[in-house]
């Protein structure tokens, strides 16, 4: 294990709060394999980020331990932990060059002149900023000093490298050119990263796992897909992404066929389950808006012509091709975005249900005030335990 | 309450983990301890001191009962607070005529009103003895008059008017200066005249600036020393010098600390106030970069008006240097004015020891105090260790307490093992550093509130120890701290006197203390000598600083050397 937090728990002195104190982070426990890069995600005021700084040794936990390469670095200050951390602001030292800023950790590590100059030659030259080195850093636009950042931690070849919402200074365009980069750069170094966002987009594009925070406790631990598509409790689902929730009872529960009823009785399937859903209680049916189907009130489902109730299920077509019918409702608000088109339907329940319609040149628009019927297939769709 | 001491606990778990950074709180919080708390309590044990090791309130009552000491109690403040009026109306006014009104001349009215606070603080009471005084060159020379009364309240008023309208100046200056002209053009386009623009606007805007320059001027006059005891006399007693009287002349310990007392408690309240107006005034006052102004705020008539007096002000304190110019070359001042190099041969031969003194002390001192600052500014923005709020707090206070307080302070503190002291060189150079080091740890502590501290964790990140993360990192970020407590600490190691006077040895000695030797035994020459020497060689250093930062910090060297 490349890093192991154990039962990790912080608590910072506040006043205001019932206790004196705020517990920032909860119980903390995580194991990350060597070569692993893991997204620290969540709101502000997570914990993700005070985990994080934990994990370089600037913030003290509270309780539990840090390990890191099968040591113990718990009451490690940071200059001695084997982590090098990319920061926020990026942290580029103002009276230094550019090279001078790279090579610092080489120099502060004794190492000869000429094998400094030629890491740090090295390591520009990677991170296409070879140009930059006799530079000042007032002189570097935003992605370049990120590149700086970036090449100055990696120069030190540490075992862990730790990312602090290194992006969110960035504009939108350079922020998803970035991201891609330092994909590619920890994987062409094959470090150990631990990277916080709050920007789930982000998170999904540069992630082996993703650990969604909430409140100092971890949601969730796991790859993209199952964070978006199998996500474990609400908050998660609601994170991540947007998403519509409509309240079941759940009758039977198997992997890859789980039987639900809604609140008119009709019988409804997902797909998978959250470890918390339980049968014969109250739970939810999560459908993402891209996966909802919209069609016409009171005519056939637009699949193979065959009509269907609410709740009904085409048999006989093809398992994949399977969809149920959700609800029926009234377009309240269409938003054309060119790729997309987005739509909110009244549809009865308490929130207006969020679709995404793709290709709406090929799938054609509706108009706000159209009677439609929302479908879905099954594999979209995933069962939540009903909580808080 | 528990949940504190575990988190007191957890802060030197977390410092422990540093042992360079530990020893280094220790040692701070350790010196502020033993040389600025210390002295202080000194002086208020011993002025409780009633005889016999008895403790009670019996000094007080005796010093109360004197009718003298209350007299100086009362003219102190009277003194303090009409000086503090007046100087600040006069700063205040040259500061708009500079800042705002955009006088011809501004950038020499400048430097007239600079001067004054790189000299002696005396200066100007020699300066006025030398004009009014009995063989005063106006009063006698002139106008014939003999034994002119300047001493008393007249001729010292005059002199703490001139010695500190100046820093009036340079505060009001910085308020002005960072006010948004914009707002006065709106008012002035929604139709206000350029007086009610002036009345309404942006006089309240200043308003917390003149408060905070009333206070400090209240404040810096409580405690001056060397004008006082030149100038006041004995009709018109102030506390600083009676305390002063009380021990060197009287050999009366207990009631010099009590008066030293008497002296503190006000100028600590109002330091306090003035402190807390400061940094209220931190949220409101305008911000945003000075935008370029094209209206004229003041009519021809009073830009006019403003320019005679800036230039009358200007003409008093050239006549102060003119007098101090002259009369360190003139035979003997006020009978002879025939130009002589004696007074130098004086200062150059038989006194030439307080200069070298001098220098040595200054020399050594004020890099010390220049580093220290910067330690204790980072320390206390920087590192979370218990008694942090304790080392801001001791290391700001020598800017309150009166160098006369301080000066006793020392001399009761460290007159016996284990730390017999008196006499030493070390006295004088603890007491220089410690009570020279607030400008810039205030400097220090702004600029590193401006830098991002992820700065400094990325260099702990990268492996360097808190060391050279302050050698590598801190330290030359904020450079122009450094240096402008390097310069405030300089100038006030060389024209320090109130406390210094009683630390002196005749071992170790200082210009100021010789000058004020010279004017109180008539030997004005040689005292304007001195004081020339003096102002030169501050005013040289000072240049060489400028330069040095000019060519290495090209962008920063303006910004270093506001003090």
């Amino acid at each position: 294990m490349s890093v192991r937090l154990v039962n990790l728990t912080k608590e910072f002195e506040d006043p205001e709060r019932e206790g004196g104190k705020l517990v920032a982070v909860r119980e903390v426990n995580l194991d990350i394999r060597e070569g692993e890069f893991v997204t620290l995600l969540g709101p502000s005021g997570c914990g993700k980020t005070t985990t994080l700084r934990m994990i370089a040794g600037f913030e003290m936990p509270s309780v539990g331990e840090v390990w890191i390469n099968g040591k113990n670095v718990t009451n490690d200050p940071p200059n001695k932990r084997d982590t090098s951390m990319v920061f926020q602001s990026y942290a580029i030292f103002p009276h230094m060059s550019v090279g001078q800023n790279v090579g610092f950790g080489l120099e502060l590590k004794g190492r000869p002149k000429a094998e400094i100059e030629r890491e740090v030659r090295q390591i520009m030259e990677v991170m296409g900023i070879a140009d930059l080195a006799h530079r000042r850093p007032d002189q570097l636009s935003g992605g370049q000093q990120q590149r700086v950042a970036l090449a100055r931690a990696i120069v030190n070849r540490p075992s862990v490298l730790l990312f602090d919402e290194p992006l969110s200074n960035l504009d939108a365009k350079l922020r998803e050119q970035m991201r891609v980069e330092i994909r590619r750069i920890q994987q062409t170094f094959g470090i150990t990263s631990v990277y916080v966002t709050h920007d789930q987009a982000e998170a999904m594009t540069v992630s082996d796992r993703i650990v969604v925070m909430n409140r100092g406790r971890m949601m969730q631990v796991g790859s993209p897909f199952e964070i978006y598509s199998r996500p474990e409790n609400r908050f998660v689902a609601d994170f991540i992404g947007r998403v519509n929730l409509f309240p079941v009872k759940v009758r039977s529960l198997s992997e890859g066929h789980c039987v639900a009823v809604d609140a008119a009785g009709a019988t409804l399937e997902a797909y998978s389950h959250a470890a918390g859903v339980k049968e014969g209680a109250e739970a939810l049916l999560m459908v993402r808006p891209e996966s909802l189907e919209i069609s016409a009130a009171g005519q056939p489902l637009d699949i193979k012509g065959l009509a269907g109730e609410i709740g009904a299920f085409i048999r006989g077509a093809a398992e994949g091709d399977r969809r149920f019918m959700l609800a029926e409702g009234r377009i309240s608000k269409a938003v054309y975005l060119g790729a997309t088109v987005e739509y909110e339907i009244d549809a009865g329940f308490e929130k207006p249900v969020q679709a995404v319609s793709h290709d709406p040149v090929d799938a054609g628009f509706w108009k706000v005030g159209d009677r439609v019927r929302l479908g879905y297939r099954p594999k979209a769709a995933h069962l939540l335990p009903l909580e808080e | 309450m528990r949940s504190k001491f575990a988190l007191a606990a957890a802060d030197l778990r977390r410092a422990a983990r540093d042992p360079v950074l530990l020893a280094v709180i220790l040692l701070v919080t350790g010196s502020l301890i033993v040389f600025v708390l210390y002295p202080l309590i000194s002086v208020g044990l011993a002025s409780l001191d009633t005889g016999g090791g008895r403790i009670g309130l019996g000094v007080y009552r005796e010093a109360m009962r004197s009718a003298y000491i209350r007299k100086a109690f009362y003219n102190s403040l009277l003194m303090s607070t009409l000086t503090s009026l007046v100087g600040t109306l006069i700063g205040f006014i040259f500061a708009f005529a500079v800042a705002r009104a955009r006088v011809p001349l501004s950038k020499f009215f400048n430097t007239i009103a600079v001067i004054p606070i790189i000299s002696p603080p005396f200066i100007g009471a020699l300066a006025i003895i030398m004009l009014f005084g009995n063989n005063g060159l106006i009063t006698w020379n002139l106008l014939r008059i003999q034994n002119f009364p300047i001493y008393g309240f007249n001729g010292l008023f005059l002199a703490q008017v001139i010695t500190f309208f100046p820093v009036a100046y340079l505060t009001l200056k910085g308020v002005l200066e960072s006010m948004n002209p914009v707002l006065e053009d709106a008012a002035m386009d929604l139709g206000g005249t350029r007086w009610k623009v002036f009345r309404k606007v942006t006089l309240p805007l200043a308003f917390p600036g003149i408060a905070g320059s009333v206070l400090l001027l209240f404040v810096e006059t409580l405690a001056d020393f060397g004008n006082p005891l030149i100038l006041a006399g004995s009709k018109f007693p102030i506390l600083s010098v009676q305390a002063y009287l009380q021990i060197v002349g009287m050999y009366d310990l207990p009631k010099g600390a009590a008066i030293s007392v008497l002296l503190l408690v006000p100028s600590l309240i109002f330091f306090y106030v003035q402190r807390a107006l400061v940094n209220r005034r931190k949220y409101t006052t305008v911000t945003g970069k000075p935008q370029q102004s094209t209206t004229q705020i003041v009519s021809p008539g009073a830009r006019a008006a403003l320019f005679l007096f800036c230039l009358v002000v200007t003409l008093l304190v050239g006549l102060i240097y003119f007098s101090i110019i002259i009369g360190a070359f003139a035979k003997v001042w006020g009978f002879d004015h025939r130009l002589t190099l004696n007074h130098f041969k004086f200062v150059f031969g038989v006194g030439f020891k307080a200069v070298r003194d001098t220098l040595v002390i200054a020399g050594i001192a004020t890099p010390i105090a220049g580093f220290l600052g910067m330690v204790i500014a980072f320390l206390v923005v920087r590192v979370r260790f218990p008694g942090r709020k304790l080392v801001e707090g001791v290391s700001m206070l020598s800017f309150a307490v009166p160098g006369t307080v301080i000066g006793i302070g020392y001399i009761l503190a460290f007159n016996h093992k284990p730390l017999a002291l008196t006499g030493t060189l070390a006295i004088l150079l603890l007491n220089f550093v410690f009570r020279y080091i607030p400008v810039g740890i205030e400097s220090g502590k702004a600029l590193l509130a401006s830098i991002d501290p992820s700065i400094e964790e990325a260099a702990v990140s990268l492996g360097a120890d808190s060391r050279k993360t302050f050698s590598k990192v801190t330290l030359p970020m904020i450079l122009p701290a450094f240096f402008s407590g390097l310069v405030f600490a300089f100038v006030r190691a060389m024209t320090a006197v109130s406390a210094a006077i009683f630390l002196v040895s005749s071992r170790w000695n200082l210009m100021t203390v010789h000058i004020m030797a010279q004017v109180e035994s008539g030997n004005l020459g040689a005292a304007a000598a001195y004081s020339l020497l003096l102002v030169l060689i501050v005013g040289a250093a000072i240049s060489l600083i400028r330069l040095v930062l000019k060519s290495s910090y090209g962008k920063y060297a303006g910004s270093m050397l506001h003090f």
